[in-house]
C-alpha cells in the first residue's frame, strides 16, 4: 500500500489553497486537434472530493441562465493555474443546496479579513 | 524464454500519461525471481525454467522443498512456476530474473486467480436481466424458463444456471506497461488484473 501511496505522491503538484465556497478562476488547457489553448472556467467550488493525488473538485457557474458544473482533478497537469477570486463563509462541505437557488438567493456570504 | 516473471498484486491506482490523460493502472510487485531448476530437452523432453518467488520463513520450508532449493543454490521461496523456454536459450540455476526484463510501452499478459464470488445467481454470473423490481411483480432475480417441454424433455447443454463463480484462473491479455521500477521491483500496467490484493500473478510478455 505504501508503494502505491509513494507512486501517487509523485503526482501531487503544488496547488493554490482553496476551499469550498471560494470563487475560483481555473485556467484549463484545451487541445483542439493540434492547437492548444487555455480556457478559463470561473465559478464557485461546491465540492472537494477524495484525497491525495486522486482528489477532485467541482466548480459551478451560471452560464446564460443555465447552471454548469465541471469537475476537475486537483492535480491535473492540464490545469495551468487556479486563482482564488473571493472567499465565502460557508457552513458545510458540499454546497449542493446552491443548485436549487437562483439569482440573489444563490449568493454566499463573503469572508472578510 | 518468452519473458516471464512472477509477481504480487499490490493494488490499483491512476497515473497521468504524457498527453495528460488519467489512466487506470495496477501496481504489481514483480520479482525478483530465481531460477530454481532448468529443464532440458535431453533430460526432461522439453526445455523450461522453474521460477521461484516470494519470501517464506525458513521453518516453514519442508525438507523436500529445502533440498530442491539447496540443489539450485537459491534461498527457499514460497511459489514455484514453470515457464517454457526456447531450446537455444541458456539459463543457470540460481539465476536472478528481475523486472528490468520488461520495457515501458511493451504489452504483457497477466494470469491470476479471480476473486471468488461463491454460489452466485444468474444475474451476477451470466448477466441475465432479471425481472422488474416492483409494480406487483414477483419475478426478481430468478433464471426463468430453462427450456422446452416434452420435446426434448431435458435441459439443453450450455444453459446459464446459478452456481459457483470466480476463483478460477483468468488471463488478461495485452496490458500496456506504463512504468518499470527496478529499484523497488514495481511493474505498473494499464488496466485491471485478476485477483485481490497480494494475489500471485504470472506476467508474460505478449
Amino acid at each position: 500500500m505504501n508503494r502505491i501511496k509513494a507512486l501517487e505522491a509523485q503526482q501531487i503538484r503544488d496547488v493554490v489553497a482553496f476551499d469550498v465556497g471560494d470563487n475560483v478562476k481555473i485556467s484549463y488547457k484545451v487541445v483542439e486537434g493540434t492547437r492548444e489553448r487555455v480556457q478559463v472556467f470561473q465559478g464557485v467550488v461546491i465540492r472537494r472530493h477524495g484525497a491525495g493525488a486522486r482528489e477532485t473538485f467541482t466548480v459551478r457557474k451560471i452560464s446564460f441562465a443555465v447552471g454548469v458544473e465541471r469537475t476537475f482533478p486537483v492535480h491535473s497537469p492540464k490545469i495551468m493555474g487556479i486563482e482564488v477570486v473571493s472567499k465565502a463563509k460557508v457552513r458545510r462541505a458540499k454546497l449542493y443546496f446552491l443548485r436549487d437557488k437562483i439569482g440573489k438567493q444563490a449568493r454566499l456570504k463573503e469572508k472578510r479579513y | 524464454m518468452a519473458t516471464t516473471i512472477l509477481g504480487r498484486k499490490l493494488g490499483m491506482s491512476q497515473v497521468w500519461s504524457e498527453d495528460d490523460r488519467l489512466i487506470p493502472v495496477t501496481v504489481i510487485e514483480a520479482g525478483p525471481c530465481f531460477v530454481s531448476q532448468v529443464k532440458t530437452v535431453k533430460r526432461d523432453g522439453y526445455s523450461a525454467v522453474q521460477l521461484a518467488f516470494g519470501d517464506i520463513k525458513a521453518e516453514k520450508v519442508n525438507k523436500p522443498a529445502a533440498g530442491h532449493f539447496a540443489k539450485a543454490k537459491t534461498e527457499p521461496k514460497r511459489h514455484l512456476h514453470e515457464a517454457r523456454t526456447g531450446e537455444d536459450e541458456t539459463y543457470k540455476a540460481g539465476q536472478k530474473i528481475s523486472v528490468d526484463v520488461f520495457e515501458v510501452g511493451a504489452k504483457v499478459d497477466v494470469t491470476g486467480t479471480s476473486k471468488g464470488k461463491g454460489f452466485a445467481g444468474v444475474m451476477k454470473r451470466h448477466n441475465f436481466k432479471g425481472g422488474p423490481g416492483g409494480h406487483g411483480s414477483h419475478f426478481h432475480r430468478a433464471p426463468g424458463s430453462i427450456g422446452m417441454c416434452a420435446t426434448p424433455s431435458r435441459v439443453l447443454k450450455g444453459i446459464g444456471l446459478p452456481g459457483h463463480m470466480g476463483d478460477e484462473t483468468v488471463t488478461v491479455k495485452k496490458l500496456e506497461i506504463i512504468r518499470v521500477d527496478s529499484e523497488q521491483n514495481l511493474l505498473v500496467v494499464k488496466g485491471a488484473v485478476p485477483g485481490g490484493k497480494n494475489a500471485l500473478l504470472v506476467i508474460r510478455a505478449s
